[in-house]
């Protein structure tokens, strides 16, 4: 019987090496798992590249991770938001590597990877600072840049409603990077609200398919 | 001295850009002045607002107390859903707004040339780190891109240039600017002023501005509803 609920969070980040490049899924405070970014505080790998949209907040989850000095580098496209102190310190003592992508070359470079592609040609960031360095090609009239895929070690993700088989649904903005994080690492680790039987979620409104996700864990009141 | 015309507030300008969006637009609001325009869309008129962090269907800001926690908008403000809004992952958000499947983008701008390039996501301060968030997927792709800004900055220095002085974010992509002294369309035969404030002179205007202005042949003076004009 397949079941890929494991009993706690720090199973869930079980066998993160160091120098592991991490997806953390998430746009501002939205959809981030939290419980997971904590676990993999705990589990103490160091070296790690983090791929997200943004740097962390306040002092809890990657900020924390960040604070600790487990952080090499951070690729994501705007390390501004809400309390980033914790990515500004380490910016500017130069002990953290910044590799700023526009969102949605972000997302695309992991969906590729999760397609299976080698990469793509995109017009975004064409011409500019951001550019530099790419191939470029122009493809009827306009210019592209080439945009390698990305791929994630391990995704941390944070969905509603899981089955047994990782089958998951969202709520609402709290999707944002989930689905697409899900598919593009190696091992992709979901803290979820709620266990719900086999054949209970609709699988019209299944988001992410249980081949995307190897464990889940659940956290709060229903855990 | 003080001057004879009178600039837009920031709601009016949003006001102003709000009037061209067309009934049953889909439209991505930047961050800032464009997201005011959403409450000035003409009552009747279906406009669907897109957001990057996967929405379709922006609502409006939540009554107090009524906030979601898991539902923002694209700077990470409390927002809600209209009826009919639906919720999309970030990949499809930006295939939509890269693709060519938005009608109109509206943002803001630090600085915008004569030829259209954008300049709206660094102001190359060192002691920050950059960020670029959604800024340049959103100056490609949409079928028309226009900006919001300020006409100059604020030494009375202007923004509309022959070549921005800032880091680009997109080459040649603005099509029209509305600034709190006039609207402007940027075409292959140069820059056309198409609306001005109460007051503004095209000579007044000029002297604000880097290229070289001509009056539209569709000029109409920039006139406010009662209920903006306060």
């Amino acid at each position: 019987m397949i079941d890929k609920q494991v009993k706690s969070r720090g199973e869930a980040v079980a066998g993160v090496a160091d120098g592991a490049t991490v997806l953390v899924a998430g746009f501002g405070a939205v959809g981030v798992a939290d419980d997971l970014l904590e676990a993999l505080h705990e589990q103490g790998a160091r070296d790690l590249t983090i791929v997200a949209n943004n740097a962390g907040n306040g002092d809890v989850g990657l900020a924390r991770l960040i604070n600790s000095g487990r952080v090499r580098k951070v690729i994501c496209s705007y390390p501004r938001s809400g309390d980033y102190s914790a990515f500004l310190n380490a910016y500017r003592d130069k002990t953290l590597e910044l590799e700023l992508v526009p969102q949605g070359t972000i997302s695309e470079r992991m969906r590729c990877h999760a397609a299976g592609l080698g990469g793509f040609f995109s017009p975004v960031s064409a011409g500019t600072k951001l550019a530099e360095g790419k191939e470029t090609r122009e493809i009827d009239g306009k210019l592209h840049v080439f945009e390698k895929p990305l791929k994630g070690d391990i995704a941390l993700l944070r969905a509603d409603k899981a089955d047994r088989w990782g089958n998951l649904t969202y709520i609402k903005s709290a999707r944002n990077f989930n689905p697409v994080m899900a598919m593009a690492a190696d091992v992709s680790v979901v803290q979820v609200n709620e266990m719900v039987e086999l054949g209970s979620l609709d699988p019209e409104a299944v988001v992410t398919p249980s081949i995307f996700i190897d464990r889940v864990v659940v956290v709060g009141d229903k855990a | 001295m003080s001057p004879s015309y009178k600039p837009l507030t920031r709601e009016q300008m949003a006001w102003r850009a709000a009037q061209d969006l067309p009934e049953g637009a889909f439209v991505n609001l930047g961050i800032g002045i464009p997201t005011l325009a959403a409450s000035y869309v003409p009552a009747g008129r279906e406009v669907i607002f897109h957001s990057e962090n996967g929405i379709l269907g922006l609502g409006p800001k939540p009554e107090p107390g009524m906030e979601d926690e898991n539902l923002i908008d694209a700077g990470k403000n409390y927002t809600t859903l209209v009826t009919g809004g639906v919720f999309m992952h970030h990949a499809d958000a930006f295939l939509m707004i890269r693709g060519g499947h938005l009608d109109i983008s509206l943002l803001g701008a630090f600085e915008v040339s004569e030829a259209g390039d954008l300049a709206n996501w660094t102001t190359e301060d060192p002691s920050f780190p950059p960020g670029v968030g959604g800024a340049m997927d959103l100056a490609v792709g949409a079928k028309a891109i226009r900006v919001i800004m300020d006409h100059t900055d604020k030494k009375g220095n202007p923004r509309i240039l022959r070549h921005c002085t800032l880091p680009l974010t997109a080459a040649g992509c603005v099509k029209r600017i509305y600034t709190n002294l006039a609207v402007i369309d940027i075409t292959a035969q140069g820059l056309f002023v198409v609306e001005m404030v109460d007051g503004m002179t095209l000579e007044k205007l000029q002297s604000l501005t880097e290229p070289q202005l001509q009056l539209s042949e569709s000029y109409q003076p920039l006139a406010l509803p009662a209920a903006m004009a306060a």
